[in-house]
């Protein structure tokens, strides 16, 4: 039996989301106060040691992200630096950032200014999509009360650091989530990828060096100050320390999400807090980490579920999302919704992506209709798909192949003979 | 709100854009980017209208084209799309007599999808404008539509 532990979504559902004395009751901005009394070089020591990964999808180090990010010299204006928040959470299945944003957003808020502070960033940019109303509005007040008490503005709480956080909204690209290109959109621009290298910790928003963060990876950050490295350290696997927010959905009983240690079995989310698969039905596939995610059979119920564990076994953890299939749903229905989804969302600007995601939807319409031998038409779509991941600008491009790839290898059976 | 008061609000910086945008469109009573706040906006942000264009027609809130008063958004992402999107499309479909993209002939609403919403654990869901419904079932959706037609006809003069 294990537990919940809950970091990133302390207090979430325990106090007022929009009264500020009710986050200072219960410790509140306690670690920002401490970090204050450090020197930037402690506090990216801090974070860098925790082993603290980014929790968008990536899994990158947030430690090395923020080292990076303040060592990064700018030629033109010695000091300028940004911080920016990444609230634009559009992966199918992923609600996690919601549930802090409405629950507990000064929480968050603590984290990106004691981020800013490590990285000496001047001025900070909160990015949430537009669809996501409730969060909007919560950070808004937020940010308001955060000023009147001084924990933003210039001189925060008599230290000498100053740092203002402007809230932005996005309008509908799920694109816009990928980190260059939220930062394109952020300029006020079409939400097109940029080539990398250069990264943003060297030239991110306005060519500037840039520490971009999302929202969960942000909101672990006061507990690290707080309760010190080797607490946190403690908590979860060797390579994935910490905790990790679970978004259960699909055929699950109990559909929700759940904070509990790095390295929790997926047979664990599913019986212990989704109450197991719904109307006693028998578990056919999981897909994890949304629809830039793979589909994984019954045998990986018990894999440890953290970054690496999963990666050697050809499955990612992404965003934490985990979608539960039964057995009477279809892997080709959910695989075609996932290709649709990817083709609505390419944004256009590398050939690849924008002809690849429509290509592999009309293959799918192909076998759907029964025009083409299905074995060769998903060997086609492989290949498709493997030349997409190869070629793709960014992330979006090289999503449909581990869609793709994974149903075929654990799910072939099922594709070859189902009959239309 | 007129432009002035836009103006007001937001400096005249390209990366205010979408928000100024949002403002624009929020303030028109038929729910779109009109050809003249388009313009408008070029103008006051000092970038060509090409520029402004690419922009509205790049992000998926943004309409050019006039739509109902309240917006309905049925998620068809794969969590809705295997709880039963499908079946919440047609209801509504039915109901209202449109199509996607389609105003009500009363101006009413217009139906639109949407990707994922983030409301997976109460799939399959919809939005009407800023409020969202969840675990939505076709039999409940006369119940939803009815709160905005009562809304309307109370503000009717």
């Amino acid at each position: 039996m294990i537990a919940e532990c809950r970091i990133a979504t302390k207090n979430v559902g325990l106090i007022n989301p929009e009264s500020i004395d009710d986050y200072l009751a219960s410790g509140g901005y306690e670690a920002l106060k401490k970090a204050l009394q450090q020197t930037p070089e402690e506090a990216v020591f801090a974070i860098a040691k925790s082993g603290l990964r980014g929790r968008g999808g990536a899994g990158f180090s947030s430690g090395m992200k923020i080292k990076f990010t303040g060592e990064a010299t700018c030629q033109l204006l010695e000091c300028m630096r940004f911080i920016v928040c990444n609230a634009d959470e559009g992966e199918p299945g992923t609600f996690k950032d919601r549930i802090i944003m409405e629950g507990n957003p000064h929480l968050y808020i603590e984290g990106m200014i004691i981020a800013a502070y490590a990285v000496s960033a001047e001025k900070g940019y909160i990015y949430i999509r537009g669809e996501y109303t409730k969060s909007i509005e919560m950070t808004r007040l937020a940010l308001v009360q955060a000023r009147a008490r001084g924990f933003l503005g210039s001189d925060i709480l008599q230290s000498g650091y100053s740092l203002d956080i402007e809230l932005r909204i996005g309008a509908g690209s799920y694109l816009c989530g990928e980190e260059l290109t939220l930062l394109e959109s952020l300029e006020g621009k079409r939400g097109y990828p940029r080539i990398k290298p250069p990264y943003p910790a060297e030239k991110g928003l306005f060519g500037l060096p840039t520490l971009i963060n999302n929202v969960e990876t942000l909101a672990h950050i006061p507990a690290i100050i707080t309760h010190g490295v080797d607490w946190y350290t403690r908590l979860g696997s060797k390579e994935s320390p910490g905790t990790k927010i679970f978004t259960l959905s699909g055929d699950v009983a109990l559909p929700g999400y759940v904070e509990v240690e790095m390295g929790v079995t997926l047979r664990e989310l599913i019986d212990q807090f989704g109450g197991g698969v719904s109307g006693g039905e028998k578990f056919k596939a999981a897909l994890l980490g949304g629809a830039a995610g793979t589909f994984v059979p019954e045998s990986y119920l018990d894999v440890r579920m953290d970054y690496d564990t999963l990666k050697a076994k050809d499955a990612v953890l992404g965003s934490g999302a985990v979608i539960v299939m039964a057995e009477d749903k279809s892997i080709l229905d959910v695989l075609n919704s996932i290709l649709r989804f990817f083709q609505h969302e390419s944004c256009g600007k590398c050939v690849p992506c924008r002809v690849g995601t429509q290509q592999l939807l009309i293959l799918l319409e192909q076998i759907n209709a029964a025009r083409r031998d299905k074995e060769k038409a998903f060997a086609e779509m492989l290949r498709q798909s493997e030349i997409m991941a190869k070629t793709s600008l960014c992330p979006l491009g090289q999503s449909p192949l581990l869609a793709v790839k994974s149903a075929l290898t654990h799910f072939s059976h099922e594709l070859y003979s189902e009959m239309r | 709100m007129q432009h002035d008061d836009i103006a007001k609000k937001y400096p005249r910086l390209m990366e205010n854009v979408l928000l100024i945008l949002h403002e624009l469109q929020k303030n028109n009573p038929q729910n779109y980017l009109a050809g003249k706040d388009l313009i408008w906006a070029a103008d006051y942000l000092n970038v060509t209208y090409s520029q402004i264009y690419g922009l509205a027609t790049y992000y998926t809130l943004f309409s050019l084209k006039p739509r109902g008063r309240h917006i309905i958004r049925v998620c068809r992402s794969p969590v809705c799309q295997m709880i039963g999107a499908g079946r919440i499309f047609e209801q509504i479909k039915r109901i209202l007599n449109v199509n996607f993209g389609e105003t009500t002939s009363d101006g009413l609403f217009t139906l639109e999808s949407t990707e994922c919403i983030g409301q997976c654990d109460r799939a399959p869901c919809l939005s009407v404008d800023d409020s969202i419904y969840g675990g939505v079932r076709p039999s409940g959706i006369e119940d939803i539509l009815k709160i905005y037609k009562k809304n309307n006809e109370e503000h009717k003069p």
